[in-house]
């Protein structure tokens, strides 16, 4: 073992006699920085005294945020007739923000674990931050369903606990499948977040001055000492939950898109939905990784570690992700209309030409249309307009999510039976609300937490490989 | 442990380069040394070779998991549905292996998980806030931009003053004598 590793006759002799070109590869660090230049970035940003536009921020964000609370207040003190449900469409907006939200934090996961296994070293700099968002959208998710209970005091019957009477939830119903799914989401996601944030954690406690953030810090970072036998548990353990998210995304999305796809409405019985789902929730998820990075990285001039390759990457991934939904919206209607079913025909010409095709318009615009945009290089160095197509995709995918859902239920069997669903302004405050909701959470992460992560930079530099001369 | 020895936690040395520290590990483990460790900011490509650790022992912790998942999942749905309260539904097998197939998985993935973040934290002996270490003034700069071989006090081959002059022979630039 000892001697079985040499790191100088690692290089096989051919390679000095043909001398290969080196491949020009595009640099993750601009301006040569050096490890001290990034510590110093990224703890500066907790360390920096708390700056004004944060302060601004967070109160608005908090005043946001009380949207959610007076109405779900509302909701809870009056009843679920508050929100726009009734018959025919049972499932309306708090099925497309549940569904929406945990999209969004879909990229997330696909940025620190699939990214990760496929050894994409430009997930470095932004994976940190869109983890963060990972676990904030699950948690603006998780409001919707479990307020859609009605009596939200009875929903721990979601749980496997037993009821008054014994009985037990039952596991053949597709909204139990995703009762486990996204809290296996949400547990994985924050373990993975916060053990890859210790040793982080601990060049933060570190550098500390004062007493109390030195406490702080010391007790999140649990002793970390940064020991080579630690790193090796570390690595490996990092790999494994990479691993083991990798299928847990899938799942997640497959499960959420399960809800509709098992069911048996003209326009939700279909076998595409769960990839659909899950390019759907990757797109709308970097869409978002986007919007929150761009205005932090003018704000933090942290264009040296977030550069325009970067940026690039976000972007080919918003126009692929993009063009595999619009792919889907045309598989959709195509088996509609080869499946000589009746009723699934009409589901598609209603989407399209019913009394939701403004709805409908919208998405395909936002969704299918704008992402193209994106296969001008022009336009993806322009980062105003990137950010402003981010947010047309966010639209998008909302509109996406409330057109699955409303006009397959306004519309169904029975004409007799169709109706027109809108929201009322109590779904339109809790929906508001959950933006403020996420913000302050983003906001306390960026100002408190490291917002990159400071170890996995310091690997991808250029001088941290121990055979770079 | 010798007389000497007693109030000794190790000697440590500090590093500029990643190569450097890279080197000095090499030369460590061909001495011979047991219980030692190399600090660095970031976990150094091919370092595990160079220390020459054997595999980390995580992923036995994360299988374990993963089975106890798997069995939990096997259980609860069964139970919950079959045994305590046979639930009918569609006059459908009280259980199968298919059903609750979305359950089994999640519970298989979340008990894995919960075997690999525990397992690691057990297995690198945290969280342990009081260290030596924590009491040298240099190491600070570990988590930075520098880089550490600490040689212990309880190998067997460690002596006060051979082991700073075999880390100075190394290239090591800091020598500090680090107090228990």
């Amino acid at each position: 073992m000892a001697h079985a590793h040499d790191s100088s006759s690692e290089r096989p002799a051919i390679l000095d006699k043909v001398r290969p070109a080196e491949l020009p590869r595009p640099k993750l660090i601009l301006n040569d920085r050096g490890f001290h230049w990034i510590t110093d970035k990224v703890c500066g940003i907790v360390e920096e005294p708390t700056p004004l536009w944060w302060k601004v921020l967070f109160g608005v964000a908090l005043f946001i945020a009380s949207f959610t609370g007076l109405g779900l207040f509302y909701l809870v003190s009056t009843g679920t007739g508050t929100w726009g449900l009734r018959s025919p469409v049972g499932w309306g907006w708090a099925i497309v923000n549940f569904v929406f939200w945990v999209g969004i934090g879909h990229a997330g996961t696909l940025i620190s674990a699939i990214l990760c296994l496929l050894r994409q070293k430009w997930r470095t700099s932004i994976n940190r931050a869109a983890e963060a968002m990972t676990i904030f959208a699950v948690m603006c998710a998780g409001i919707f369903p479990l307020f859609h209970v009605g009596r939200v005091w009875f929903g721990w019957w979601l749980f496997p606990l037993p009821n008054q009477n014994g009985i037990w939830p039952q596991f053949r119903s597709p909204l139990e499948w995703d009762v486990f799914a996204v809290s296996t989401y949400f547990t994985v996601s924050t373990l993975f977040w916060y053990m890859g944030m210790v040793p982080d954690l601990g060049a933060i406690r570190d550098r500390a001055k004062t007493w109390w953030r030195k406490a702080f810090y010391s007790v999140l970072a649990l002793g970390w000492r940064g020991g080579n036998r630690q790193w090796s548990n570390f690595e490996m353990a990092y790999l494994l939950l990479a691993g083991l998210s990798t299928p847990l995304v899938l799942s997640v999305h497959t499960i959420v898109s399960f809800d509709f796809a098992v069911s048996n409405v003209p326009g939700w019985h279909t076998t595409i939905f769960p990839p659909y789902f899950v390019a759907g929730a990757i797109f709308s998820g970097f869409a978002m990784v986007l919007t929150l990075m761009l205005p932090l990285r003018a704000i933090y001039r942290l264009h040296d570690v977030i550069n325009q390759y970067h940026i690039d990457n976000m972007c080919k991934i918003i126009l692929a992700t993009g063009t595999m939904v619009g792919y889907a919206y045309a598989t959709e209607f195509f088996i509609a209309a080869y499946s000589g079913n009746a009723y699934e025909k009409f589901a598609f010409i209603n989407r399209a030409f019913g009394q939701y095709a403004w709805a409908y318009w919208i998405m395909v615009s936002c969704n299918v249309i704008t992402p193209q945009l994106f296969w001008f290089k022009k336009v993806r160095e322009n980062h105003s307009l990137v950010w402003i197509i981010c947010l047309f995709v966010n639209v998008g995918m909302w509109f996406e999510r409330f057109v699955i859902t409303c006009t397959s239920l306004a519309n169904d069997y029975l004409p007799s039976s169709w109706g027109y669903y809108s929201p009322t302004i109590v779904d339109i405050f809790t929906f508001f609300g959950t933006f403020g909701f996420f913000s302050v959470l983003f906001l306390l992460f960026v100002r408190f937490l490291p917002l990159l992560p400071i170890a996995e930079v310091k690997m991808v530099a250029p001088q941290a490989d121990p055979h770079a001369h | 442990m010798n007389e000497r020895n007693e109030r000794i936690y190790g000697v440590a040395c500090t590093f500029r380069k990643p190569a450097d520290v890279f080197h000095a590990a090499e030369k460590v483990r061909d001495a011979g040394w047991t219980r030692w460790d190399v600090h660095t900011p970031f976990p150094i490509h091919g370092m595990d070779q160079a220390m020459g650790l054997p595999r980390s022992k995580v992923p036995r912790l994360t299988l374990l998991g993963g089975v106890t998942g798997f069995i939990t999942g096997c259980l609860l749905t069964w139970y919950m549905n079959s045994f305590d309260y046979p639930l009918i539904v569609g006059g459908k097998p009280f259980w199968s292996p298919i059903f609750p197939f979305p359950v089994m998985y999640e519970c298989t993935i979340l008990f894995a998980a919960f075997g690999t973040f525990f397992g690691q934290f057990i297995l690198n002996r945290l969280p342990h806030h009081h260290h030596p270490l924590f009491e040298l003034p240099n190491f600070a700069r570990v988590s930075d931009d520098t880089f550490m071989v600490v040689l212990e006090a309880n190998d067997p081959k460690f002596h006060v003053d051979e082991s700073r002059n075999f880390l100075q022979a190394l290239g090591g630039q800091e020598i500090t004598v680090i107090r228990d």
